[in-house]
């Protein structure tokens, strides 16, 4: 049936080897440093949200909306081809400096996760008893100060778990990062296919990894909602 | 002029935006995105249904088989999807489909996989007792699931579904990858012939992809507050 020639070898040592394994590197990379920014402008974002001041909020729900109901790649195709019309100038010179693909990328996934990460956040919030906050409000606390200690540390142990999964979502949404020429793995899976015509091994070896990645975060998920967040819900 | 931005551009490619070059020439634009989405849709929706039913089959070894296909599709990215089917189809099929069915099929298997998530969980949000009742009338297992279950289970679903189609509206950009002249592609297209406008072009169909996902995210929304007070009576 199949006229075609397997050969394993090209993908698994030599130089197409190095540049899959490269480009595993740059997917982390790039995934490891969005996921970081996405969830720091994502706490941002949720407090804003949950807070009295309703411009405030109303800001924070625009931001929401608008960037959870737009595809990703026009986000990434924005902020590569046409943010330099809008940022000041010492912005646009610093990021050309830099890795601008690279950047662009981090910049588009960051923001599309921190919509995400916001609503999570918040729904972990909603969660805790609003007791704890009169509590900690009577105890003298002020609003900010009682998010700090007494409501943030427990709704981020019950986010946990789908913060994994954005992680999970955003390390296979770097794949889009390719289309403005960033190196990551699906980029290089199709470079070593063009190059050696053994799309089958070099798709499949992309493939494997993806999917490793994602069924190792699966297991650590249900691992800690298992031992560690049941028994707390328990007490 | 807002920003010093320019939208003549938008303007002057209006109708290209919004139906390509029809009907002179093929849909395009938001028409082709549309036609992809709602196509797609439907055939994951029977196939999240099938997978879904085969994921709580009593039989272990479907269950297994089906719970591995669902893991590894939604392990894989959907650029990663399209890719395979964009190089398998030829290899396998020896000819070569339009872009247009590739995306569909990769859509519609990638989608497919989360309905059927949402299909899992519906039936298991099913109270047992409906299953226990249906049986000890003489129902047998197919015809509990077709007459008492899935009718119940499906309304439930249907907010859920509304989501998965505003995912698979944004997930249509992706089939620029392989030439499929949609809104994403048409928008690249005009950014590469007139060269200065690429914040005007992104900002503006960014706008009309959030128009169209935001209106179905919002019909989802009031979808489930009518269920709940449905369920409440």
């Amino acid at each position: 049936m199949l006229k075609y020639q397997f050969d394993w070898a090209v993908v698994l040592s030599g130089k197409y080897f190095d540049w899959l394994v490269s480009g595993v590197k740059v997917t982390i990379q790039l995934s490891a440093v969005s996921i970081a920014l996405a969830f720091l402008l994502g706490l941002f974002i949720a407090v804003m949200r949950m807070s009295k001041v309703r411009p405030v909020r109303w800001i924070a729900h625009g931001y929401l909306e608008f960037f959870r109901n737009t595809p990703l790649l026009v986000q990434i195709f924005f902020w590569y081809f046409g943010s330099y019309k809008i940022l000041p100038m010492a912005v646009n010179n610093w990021l050309v400096s830099t890795n601008f693909e690279f950047a662009s990328a981090v910049i588009a996934l960051t923001i599309y996760t921190s919509a995400f990460i916001a609503e999570d956040i918040r729904s972990g919030v909603l969660s805790i008893p609003k007791e704890q906050m009169e509590a900690a409000r009577s105890s003298g606390f002020s609003y900010i100060r009682s998010m700090q200690y007494i409501i943030l540390p427990q709704a981020v142990r019950i986010t946990i778990p789908p913060l994994i999964g954005q992680f999970l979502n955003l390390m296979k949404n770097s794949s889009l990062a390719m289309t403005i020429g960033v190196a990551e793995l699906t980029y290089m899976a199709r470079q070593v296919e063009s190059y050696t015509f053994k799309g089958f091994e070099a798709f499949t070896a992309a493939t494997v990894v993806y999917v490793a990645m994602s069924i190792i975060i699966t297991v650590v998920v249900t691992w800690y909602s298992k031992t560690i967040l049941s028994p707390l819900r328990a007490r | 002029m807002v920003l010093g931005l320019d939208f003549h551009v938008i303007w002057n490619n209006l109708t290209y935006f919004f139906i390509g070059r029809y009907p002179h020439g093929p849909l395009g634009g938001v028409g082709l995105t549309f036609y992809l989405a709602v196509v797609s849709c439907i055939l994951s929706f029977f196939g999240g249904m099938i997978l879904g039913l085969l994921a709580i089959s009593r039989n272990r070894l479907i269950r297994y088989a089906s719970e591995a296909v669902i893991q590894l599709v939604r392990g894989m990215p959907l650029l990663m999807v399209i890719f395979w089917m964009y190089f398998l189809y030829p290899a396998l099929m020896g000819h070569v489909m339009p872009e247009s069915q590739t995306v569909i099929l990769a859509l519609t298997i990638f989608t497919s996989a989360y309905m059927s998530q949402i299909v899992k969980a519906g039936i298991e949000g099913i109270p047992k007792g409906q299953t226990e009742a249906a049986i000890s009338t003489g129902l047998t297992h197919r015809h509990t699931m077709l007459h008492i279950i899935l009718p119940q289970a499906l309304r439930n679903m249907i907010p859920s579904f509304v989501n998965q189609f505003v995912s698979l509206i944004k997930d249509t950009s992706l089939a620029f990858i392989v030439g499929v002249s949609e809104l994403t592609h048409v928008a690249t297209q005009i950014n590469n012939r007139s060269l200065i406008y690429p914040t005007e072009i992104f900002l503006f169909i960014a706008v009309i992809y959030f128009i169209f996902c935001y209106a179905f995210t919002t019909l989802s929304r009031w979808l489930e507050k009518r269920l709940a007070w449905a369920k409440a009576i």
